[in-house]
């Protein structure tokens, strides 16, 4: 038999349109979703067997392969990969993708912002997680950054997350969020999220993650869909 | 239960520059020497509510192997054969002036429904895209699969009117050697892609 997994609990994800974040208004559905008897297809998903990974390709602050470290406030991002249950996720893809300590990414669309490139810091990076869940980077912050979506529009700080989880129901795409920034309340993206889930993306600064004369620390715990109860 | 319990992680857009880690090159191409089954194509393009074409869409491709068996765990049928050359896997970023995506894999054996019977050959596609919350998911039948298609319970489940968005037809005239199917991915409107709450 299909072991299934709970609901997408669209009361805590965003609407597919929020008009304040203007792009959304012609990039998403009109039609209700059509719901599904999850099969094999939904309930698989690709394995972490998919890509090879480096230990180097969690430490973003040397992985350009330079020689040399970005420049920046070093951080280290840990944290486990949990389902709704707190059961961890061992062998989930965790990949990132982050703008520099100046808010600029490196990626040829990237040109209205007139802040530096780091030659040493390509701002991407994965891992798998452990037996426990837990996933760890070392990176530099990212800084904030403008957009175009609406007058004097500015991006919070925030880390781009990307999760194979254990299957295609459990796919997310997600943001990482730093504590106490002042743009939180201007940003459209992060106020897409209904209020009751918004300090779910919010990191937590950790002390016991911080190490002295070297890095401070953030832990940020996923939670992915459980399974549903089944009789 | 944990005591981090704390409910879903909320999603966010992909944003305009996930290429930087998702999508690399290659990344779009199944096959290898060693993968079993008929080698397909399937192509087409992301359209938004003006069908203006969406030149950041990342779409993935989740499939069985050519005897319909995942590359996945929870897939424990030992009388079906597992291709160990094929992991069902791949992504796709759309070109940025056209917002064409395309795939080369080989063609998906059919799979089984939980509620009997089998399920036509199909892929699953997971499309994100700057401007997108979250992700959507739908799914690719083949038009030569007339009879496999009619007995499909996900897809008769899908409004009459709407059901042809999800089938692919072949596309003649092509300059590629294998067999090509085109599937368009169309937000809004009357002729919106059939998205699945998976
Ligand atoms: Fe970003």
């Amino acid at each position: 038999m299909t072991q299934i997994y709970a609901p997408r609990a669209h009361e805590d994800h965003p609407p597919f349109l929020y008009s304040d974040y203007k792009s959304t208004v012609k990039r998403s559905p009109s039609h209700d979703l059509i719901s599904i008897v999850q099969t094999l297809t939904e309930t698989t998903g690709p394995g972490p067997a998919w890509v090879d990974l480096s230990d180097d390709d969690a430490d973003l602050t040397t992985n350009a392969g330079t020689g040399g470290e970005a420049i920046g406030q070093r951080s280290i991002i840990t944290g486990r990969v949990l389902d709704e249950d707190g059961n961890p996720l061992p062998d989930t893809l965790v990949e990132i993708w982050q703008a520099n300590a100046c808010g600029r990414y490196m990626h040829w669309r990237e040109t209205a912002f007139p802040a530096p490139l780091d030659p040493n810091f390509l701002g991407v990076g994965q891992c798998r997680t452990t037996d426990d869940g837990e996933y760890r980077f070392l990176t530099v912050k990212p800084g904030p950054y403008p957009w175009g979506n609406h007058p004097n529009a500015w991006r919070p700080a925030h880390i781009h997350f990307s999760l194979l989880g254990p299957s295609i129901a459990t796919r997310l795409v997600t943001q990482m969020y730093f504590p106490d920034d002042p743009l939180f309340a201007l940003d459209p993206i992060f106020q897409s999220v209904p209020e009751h889930g918004r300090d779910r993306l919010i990191a937590t600064y950790d002390h016991s993650v911080t190490v002295e004369n070297w890095a401070l620390g953030y832990r940020w715990d996923i939670v992915l869909r459980g399974m549903a109860v089944t009789a | 239960m944990s005591s981090t319990a704390r409910g879903q992680t909320p999603s966010q857009t992909v944003g305009p520059y996930f290429t930087m880690r998702l999508s690399g090159e290659g990344e779009n191409v199944l096959t290898t020497p060693e993968t079993v089954g008929e080698r397909i194509r399937v192509e087409g393009r992301v359209f938004d509510g003006d069908r203006r074409h969406i030149e950041d869409a990342l779409v993935e491709l989740w499939q069985a192997d050519s005897s319909g068996r995942y590359h996945h765990p929870a897939d424990d049928r030992t009388d079906v054969p597992l291709d160990p050359a094929f992991s069902g896997f791949g992504r796709c970023a759309s070109d940025f002036q056209t917002g064409a995506y395309s795939f080369l894999t080989i063609r998906p054996g059919p799979v089984p429904h939980p509620n009997g019977g089998m399920q036509a050959p199909h892929l699953s596609l997971t499309i994100q895209a700057r401007g997108m919350l979250n992700p959507t998911f739908t799914r690719v039948y083949f038009a030569d699969e007339e009879a496999a298609n009619a007995a499909d319970p996900v897809l008769q489940s899908v409004p009459l009117a709407r059901r042809s968005t999800l089938i692919a037809e072949r596309v003649e005239n092509t300059d590629s050697s294998v067999p090509t199917y085109r599937f368009d991915i169309r937000y809004q409107g009357d002729d919106e892609t059939a998205f699945f709450d998976v």
